[in-house]
């Protein structure tokens, strides 16, 4: 049996290293390994960052970007209270779902059940004031991109003055990390553009670190309890398997 | 085949009407076994035992799944998020699919090595590929489930491939579909099969098992038992060495599952289908792939199709490309070393099913799906006739007592 494992690793390493050498040429610069808290076994979301997060979308992404998949309810992970909560939606508009008793459809202030208003009435409307680019829902930008929050990370982080030879159209901008380069966003982050209540600094990193892992929460936002569960699921499992290995010993004891 | 002799009345009252306790009984307890299994033979149950997750936890997602196109990616999103436990029973469900494969995988290679496909077990191994083909199937349309742009346009390539058929192709793919292109009526129609095919496994898989318990298990040496010395019934003996396998299974499973449940998925499938924008690259889940690579590595759109098809079709009649009459591939000195160059090609071409169909890329695919076929067309036949396989050991207890250790 070791044997075979040894050749099935062999084959493998062999196949690898016969096609490895060729990988895909990726124009695009290499993502910032960034130190996220909800990394590993044991990472959680650290619920300040997730706050000050929640400010840079409502101040800068808010302006463009739905968070559609969001109602305010969810806010209450973030560490605010049920009042806070009620506050934060209520600051906003909806169009009420039925209409009222005159047949009229009316606006009301927003509830905890509200699901996060959209800048745009539509698509349409959304294009109109962007030079004609769609700004993409973030609900799920950080599961919908490879290496997600790195990459949200690095995107903001990574626009530059073109390289020579390279000419960038109007109206888009030179991003290192954007496929293509040439991104219709303009850089939406400045230094001190955020002033953040805990004094943790408004840099251009420490708002683009904040907004991303916002986004990672607002695309997963059970990572905290998947990660507790599975310590747990798989503390029993190790368990039960040492048992079973027990018995299955015991019980093939005679037979060899 | 006597009853059970059972203390208890009831049981007995039953089982004199309807034998079920004879039944398992029989199946399990007198059912004789190879006493020389090794750790290759656990695939088989750990593909059961998948099976019957992946059916449970399906289950309960379609009691909060909307298969209509405007409304199932956020459906899903919503079991995410607002279900309780529901991203629990989602990731189990995705990241089965792959295990499934995973393990169905192994025990097919497992069946490769050791000859298991060889008289009288032809039956059960075309069934198993029956199950394979199935399987494919179900995963396919599971996967259009979610809606997302892999979901979509993985679904638009494949089900385009009907259109190579020369005459009534494009008549086929409209059929298909419901309509003129993907569509709701296609989603409706996936969600519906989807949620059939399982089912449709379990029925085969009771063949499967029915083939399996006429002749009994193949083993490492790939010789017929002799006797009783060579058996152990396979309770309690199998059934706790499957139960430990299990557990060292489902530790890896849920790894998977609570730490890196989006590691064998596709970014792109959470970005909500949108016909009007294809992907850059389209690329199936990671089962397919081998088949993928054979599919673009023909110019041709039909020799494509029947090439990848044919893939399959070459396993259905192995049992008689195959001209050995020595099972395992212990005896089989050349054998042996084609089987790991099988399986190096597989992972080529898996390998190369990720990747754009273009220059070295393209060229190695070809080479790899030439070497698929070539191995079970030209190289297994031919080894039977020139192969001088090892001899045999007179029993499966003679190999187990003797100074032979494996």
């Amino acid at each position: 049996m070791r044997k075979l494992v040894l050749a099935l690793a062999g084959a493998a390493a062999l196949t690898l290293g016969a096609v490895g050498g060729f990988a895909a040429d990726t124009k695009e610069a290499p993502l910032p390994k960034v130190k996220w808290s909800f990394n590993g076994v044991f990472g959680t979301y650290d619920k300040a960052e997730l706050q000050r997060g929640f400010q840079v979308y409502t101040e800068v992404c808010a302006n463009c970007h739905s968070l559609s998949l969001l109602a305010y309810r969810d806010l209450g992970d973030l560490g605010f209270s049920e009042e806070e909560v009620k506050a934060l939606a209520a600051s906003h508009e909806v169009t009420n779902a039925e209409p009222n008793d005159e047949g009229e459809m009316f606006k009301r202030p927003a509830r905890p059940s509200d699901r996060f208003v959209k800048p745009f009435a539509n698509d349409n409307a959304a294009r109109v004031a962007n030079n004609g680019a769609l700004p993409p829902d973030l609900s799920l930008m950080a599961k919908a991109r490879e290496d997600g929050p790195d990459y949200i990370f690095g995107l903001l982080t990574g626009y530059k003055t073109a390289p020579a030879g390279v000419t960038v159209p109007q109206g888009l901008y030179f991003n290192e990390h954007f496929p293509g380069h040439q991104i219709a966003m303009p850089p939406p982050l400045n230094e001190g553009q955020v002033s953040f209540s805990d004094n943790s600094g408004s840099s251009v990193e420490n708002e683009a670190k904040a907004i991303a892992a916002f986004l990672q929460w607002a695309a997963e936002p059970n990572l905290d309890v998947r990660h507790r569960t599975g310590f747990k699921v798989i503390l029993f499992l190790l368990g039960m398997t040492l048992v079973l290995f027990g018995v299955k010993r015991k019980i093939w004891k005679d037979v060899h | 085949m006597t009853a059970p002799a059972s203390q208890n009345r009831l049981v007995r009252w039953i089982d004199h009407r309807l034998p079920i306790f004879t039944f398992i009984n029989h199946e399990l307890h007198e059912y004789p076994t190879p006493k020389n299994l090794n750790y290759w033979w656990n695939f088989g149950s750990l593909a059961g035992i998948m099976l019957v997750i992946m059916i449970a936890t399906g289950i309960v997602l379609a009691m909060q799944y909307t298969p209509h196109a405007t409304l199932a990616f956020d459906s899903v999103e919503r079991i995410m998020r607002d279900v309780n436990w529901g991203w629990m029973i989602r990731y189990i469900h995705m990241n089965g699919a792959s295990f499934f494969f995973i393990v169905t995988y192994i025990h097919i290679f497992r069946g490769l090595y050791f000859g298991s496909y060889k008289e009288p077990r032809e039956l059960l191994w075309m069934l198993g590929v029956v199950i394979l083909l199935l399987m494919m199937a179900t995963a396919f349309m599971g996967y259009v489930l979610p809606w997302g742009q892999m979901s979509f346009w993985g679904a638009t390539v494949i089900t385009n491939l009907f259109s190579a058929i020369p005459g009534v192709g494009e008549h086929i793919v409209t059929w298909l579909w419901g309509g003129f292109a993907v569509d709701n009526p296609t989603l409706n129609r996936f969600f519906s099969l989807h949620y059939l095919l399982p089912f449709v496994i379990v029925g085969v898989v009771v063949l499967h098992l029915v083939a399996l318990h006429t002749h009994g298990s193949n083993n490492p040496l790939g010789i017929d038992r002799k006797g009783p010395q060579d058996s152990i019934p396979f309770h309690p003996y199998y059934t706790a060495k499957d139960a430990f396998g299990i557990g060292v299974f489902l530790i890896i499973f849920c790894a998977f599952v609570f730490y890196a449940p989006n590691f064998l998925g596709d970014p792109a499938n959470y970005i909500p289908a949108n016909p009007l924008s294809t992907p850059e690259h389209i690329v199936p889940e990671w089962y397919f792939l081998p088949f993928y690579a054979i599919l673009r590595s023909v110019p041709d759109k039909l020799v494509g199709v029947l090439l990848m098809f044919g893939a399959i079709a070459v396993l259905f009649i192995l049992p008689w490309l195959d001209t050995s009459r020595v099972r395992s591939a212990r005896f089989r000195p050349k054998y042996k070393w084609f089987f790991w160059l099988l399986l190096a090609d597989c992972i080529a071409l898996g390998y190369l099913g990720h990747q754009p169909p273009e220059g070295l890329m393209l060229i190695l695919g070809r080479l790899a799906t030439a070497y698929y076929f070539i191995h079970f067309l030209i190289i297994v036949p031919l080894l039977g006739i020139i192969e001088r396989p090892l001899p045999l050991p007179t029993s499966i207890s003679a190999a187990v007592l003797g100074k032979e250790k494996h």
